[in-house]
């Protein structure tokens, strides 16, 4: 590398690297300044920094926009990878606040600098387009949120889930890998354009259907896609409330950009046709068969769910199987809908976690303990219901638009109504889904308080996290052009 | 016509108002939402007074929505939207003033109930599909908390089952919207464009019945009608009086408005039989006169008074969805007069069981009820139920008279034998309204000894009187809605259907 492409390094991952840097310093403060402080003082001081480091690196991000990329796609910064990080990042700030009144750790530097780290992991994912790295970062990523999920030291729930997530995601890192070797043997490159020219040429080489496979397989256990879910419950309900939120936020924005990238831009000769009656063999129609089985598992058994995380793993199961219509489409309009859908889904996601975490004092997990929340915190039980009817798509909330433009996209394709069973299974499942968010919030407003149920206490930070949600969701609802904008005009940028 | 929009803005205001008022001064919420509902029945009003009665739309806010995908709120209105939105101005008044005994989380109550309406007023309103969507699922969930929370019988189970089967109807709207967006090039949602569109027949041949099946089950067609009863009797009085008076009117506008409107050519025969049947039409049609009789049928032997009513409804709508069906003028007019009249003698049917018999006696059981010498105890109630009663069986002199008596022409011209059907199912209506209204208010009577009821309030004997009076004035002087329904359906938006099989 010359002189100039590290000072164009620099230049692109400024904020990566403001991030990364801040991580660093949480952990430093912590040890040294702090050593002697409460665990209180410690975590807010903590939560504080990180807080600042992302709004930082965010104002860079919005400010100072950089494009450009090096050699190998090792780095692609384009406007739309731009926005996912802004997403990340805001959605790492709320992660923040959410862990600022936990009380379940003493490593306060520690824990923040990992969400940190995850983070950082995170937006590099999604600004490259080489092979290498993209696999570097996922395990960058699975790294860190490996010890998030075990940092509970004292829950054994939270070490079995860690366990668990370790040996899974172990397995599919090698799966992966191996998938990713051969399509560098294939194609004797790294970077996504270059395979994609290979690909075109043979798109019905035996081992580059192998290498799909495998390809598809490792990302399938990072989005959680049935049959590669496994690990979803344990560790949606063994770990800490801020970890959950974090692998059940973020990380699925990531790993769907990611995920949609390679497909698009590297395999998109091998593609092949899901249509129906006019199916082709490729990616696409495997994509469709994994969608198929998220959608009906993940929301089919969300019903006999007892606990609300492991409800939300599943129905987190059933929303991959939604957004993986996206991809299948894998058009340019698609591609806009999955980032839509999945930052909604993402801000819903992370404010039902936030009520979780309100709860957390109380070990409140099962459905059960929901009851009469809506008389014991009605702000709460009210943040709860706009959380879940978005999950739910029920208009004018944000989690509707969504799934309307997915439907949109992958209506829209070459053969008119191709996809259309794709279509009407997943408004079928989400007739499914309403049943089972219902079934929490009639807990949460027809149901009794148990006696002496007292009015709970929900920390100021957590409280600010809920209502930003909450009122994005709203506002994303009665207003998605304020983000479709965003994301039409980055998408169509320069093209 | 620019205030109509304030019907929608107000109703959500005053359920934002209601809950700011003091918790422990119910009497405020009371008053404020009937203020509410009030202000939005004279907007109605003065709205229908002035209306355009040549036929065109009238637009009342357009404005771009979601430009990318060129969606727009656009509410407007035509003489149909009008008096629906009369009818729903109607029904919240009589709603508040039959639930002035709510005494349980009556904020909340208020609240939800002014969601409800607020929603409903939107889908009347709305000419952009996108819009009427989001207003038609909005409606959704206030109803399932109303239910389950102030309701009686099953109140858990009617809720889940009445939203189940509303999200699973409108997630066959959803399916039919999303496609006709996509085949009508993307640009636009407006049903004013969209009814000039020239959709492919082969793709309305079944985007027709998906999105008709679709708001068909909000209004209670057989097969799909089975949450109406459970959900009419688990419901508090106001709500079951919204539900069959004006939600499941929602059901027929939207068959109407979105699926006849934009899929006319759906209707056209098939060009071949499937047991005997040759379009969609004929099929709609038997489930409808299937629904009439069978509604009327199971209403003759039930147990508990509110189950009367609400099979009752199941039978009355049916000749809604008959009406539509025949696809000529006289019976379409006649299934939006009778969207109207039922939607007034459903709500008093209501009133009187739900909140002057069951709330005083505790018991909607037949034989108990006939053991209380209700009509000497409740002179009022039984004076109203007794009218309620012969308005509902059709008598002339009252609205559903007007309406029924539209359909049957409408039908006999269509076809003729399920005119007869229809007819067989008026009188065994005639069965079981005789039958309740016998054991109701004039049973034997053997509990000489009965504790005073409590008196029939003020409130009550308003809201009674309001819709007595609709339902009176509609029948003796029908040309009021007519003179608004007619130039609409011989409008521009229904030309499509006009032209292909009107007959």
């Amino acid at each position: 590398m010359t002189g100039s492409s590290y000072f164009e390094l620099l230049r692109l991952t400024a904020p990566e690297i403001i991030v990364a840097l801040t991580a660093l310093l949480v952990l430093v403060l912590d040890l040294s300044v702090l050593r002697q402080a409460a665990l209180a003082t410690r975590l807010r001081c903590a939560v504080m920094v990180a807080c600042i480091g992302c709004v930082l690196s965010l104002l860079m991000l919005e400010n100072f926009p950089a494009q450009g990329g090096l050699p190998e796609a090792m780095l692609v910064v384009t406007p739309l990878t731009q926005l996912v990080k802004v997403a990340l990042l805001a959605l790492a700030i709320g992660v923040l606040l959410l862990v600022s009144s936990a009380r379940f750790t003493t490593h306060a530097g520690e824990y923040c600098a990992l969400i940190l780290f995850a983070t950082t992991a995170m937006m590099l994912l999604v600004s490259t387009q080489n092979l290498l790295v993209i696999f570097i970062t996922i395990e960058f990523l699975s790294l860190s949120l490996y010890v998030l999920t075990a940092f509970d030291k004292q829950s054994q729930a939270s070490a079995e889930a860690g366990l668990k997530y370790f040996l899974f995601g172990g397995m599919s890192a090698g799966i992966l890998l191996f998938g990713m070797s051969l399509l560098y043997g294939l194609s004797g490159s790294l970077a996504l354009e270059a395979i994609s020219a290979t690909v075109s040429r043979a798109p019905g080489d035996p081992l580059l259907t192998l290498a799909m496979v495998m390809v598809l397989a490792g990302f399938g256990f990072k989005i959680a896609a049935a049959p590669f879910h496994m690990w979803a419950p344990e560790v949606y309900q063994g770990a800490p409330t801020g970890s959950a939120a974090l692998i059940a936020s973020s990380s699925k924005v990531a790993s769907f950009f990611a995920l949609f990238v390679v497909f698009y831009v590297g395999l998109m000769g091998a593609a092949g046709n899901a249509a129906w009656g006019n199916y082709s063999a490729g990616w696409a129609p495997l994509i469709a068969l994994i969608a198929t089985l998220s959608m009906l598992w993940g929301n089919l058994a969300a019903i006999a769910q007892t606990s609300v995380r492991r409800l939300l793993a599943y129905s987190a199961i059933g929303h991959a199987g939604y957004m993986l219509i996206a991809l299948v489409v894998h058009s340019r309009q698609s591609l806009a809908a999955l980032v839509y859908y999945v930052i909604t889904y993402a801000l819903a996601t992370v404010g039902a976690f936030g009520v979780l975490s309100a709860l957390e004092d109380e070990k409140l997990d099962s459905i059960a303990d929901f009851a009469g929340l809506g008389k014991r915190s009605p702000a709460l039980a009210f943040c709860l219901l706009i959380f879940l009817l978005s999950l739910a798509g029920v208009p004018p909330l944000a989690g509707f638009f969504g799934k309307f433009y997915v439907f949109v996209s992958a209506l829209r394709t070459a053969e008119p109504f191709g996809l259309l069973w794709l279509v009407l299974l997943a408004l079928a499942m989400s007739v499914v889904s309403f049943y089972y968010y219902l079934k929490i919030l009639k807990q949460a407003y027809v149901s009794e308080p148990s006696t002496g149920a007292m009015a709970i206490r929900v920390p100021m930070a957590t409280r600010i996290v809920l209502w930003a949600t909450a009122t994005l969701l709203v506002l994303l609802g009665c207003l998605p052009g304020l983000l479709v904008n965003r994301i039409v005009a980055a998408l169509w940028f320069g093209k | 016509m620019a205030m109509l929009a304030w019907t929608i803005y107000l109703s959500f205001l005053g359920a934002v108002a209601v809950t700011l008022t003091p918790a422990r001064r119910p009497a405020v919420a009371r008053v404020t939402a009937l203020l509410t509902a009030l202000a939005g029945l004279g907007i109605a009003i003065v709205a229908a007074v002035h209306g355009d009665r040549s036929g065109q739309l009238t637009t009342v806010v357009q404005t771009p929505w979601i430009p990318q995908l060129g969606i727009e709120y656009h509410l407007a209105a035509d003489g149909i939207s009008l008096i629906l939105v009369v009818l729903t101005g109607i029904a919240a008044v009589a709603g508040i003033l039959f639930s002035w005994n709510v005494e349980r989380r009556v904020k909340d109550f208020f609240a939800l109930y002014l969601v409800l309406i607020g929603a409903v007023y939107g889908v009347f309103l709305s000419f952009d599909l996108f819009l009427l969507f989001v207003f038609y699922e909005i409606a959704i969930i206030p109803k399932y908390f109303l239910i389950a929370i102030w309701g009686s019988t099953r109140r858990e189970y009617a809720a889940m089952k009445l939203v189940l089967y509303s999200f699973a109807g409108s997630a066959l709207v959803l399916a039919g919207m999303v496609a006709a967006y996509v085949v009508a090039g993307q640009r636009t949602l407006n049903l004013e464009a969209l009814a000039h569109y020239p959709f492919p027949v082969h793709f309305q041949m079944w985007a027709f019945p998906v999105v008709f099946v679709g708001f068909a089950v909000l209004a209670g067609m057989w097969p799909f009608h089975t949450w109406a009863p459970t959900g009419h009797a688990a419901a508090p009085t106001a709500a079951s009086m919204l539900l069959a008076g004006v939600v499941m009117k929602l059901g027929a506008y939207g068959c109407l408005r979105v699926a006849m409107m934009l899929f006319p050519r759906g209707l056209e025969p098939w060009g071949f039989h499937v047991l005997g049947f040759g379009s969609w039409q004929q099929v709609f049609a038997v489930l409808a006169v299937i629904g009439i009789v069978y509604g009327a049928s199971i209403a003759l032997v039930q147990k508990d008074l509110k189950f009367v009513v609400g099979y009752s409804s199941v039978s009355h709508m049916g000749f809604v969805l008959l009406g539509l069906m025949t696809l000529n003028q006289i019976g379409l007019s006649g299934a939006v007069y009778q969207m109207f009249s039922h939607g007034i003698i459903a709500g008093l049917l209501f009133a009187v069981v739900g909140r002057m018999v069951y709330d005083r006696t505790h018991t909607r059981d037949l034989r108990e009820l006939s053991r209380i010498p209700l009509a000497r105890l409740l002179p009022f109630a039984a004076v109203t139920f007794v009218l309620a009663m012969m308005a509902s069986i059709g008598l002339p002199g009252f609205s559903g008279f007007i309406a029924e008596l539209q359909v049957l022409i409408g039908s006999w011209s269509a076809f003729p034998w399920m005119s007869c059907v229809a007819g067989v199912g008026i009188l065994i209506g005639i069965a079981f309204s005789w039958r309740a209204l016998q054991a109701t208010f004039f049973g034997e009577g053997e509990k000489t000894a009965t504790e005073a009821l409590p008196p029939i309030t003020m409130p009550e004997r308003l809201g009674a009187f309001l819709l007595l009076g609709s339902t009176v004035v509609l029948g003796l002087y029908p040309r009021l809605l007519m003179d608004l329904i007619m130039p609409s359906l011989n409008g521009p938006l229904f030309e499509q259907l006009r032209r292909g099989v009107w007959r």
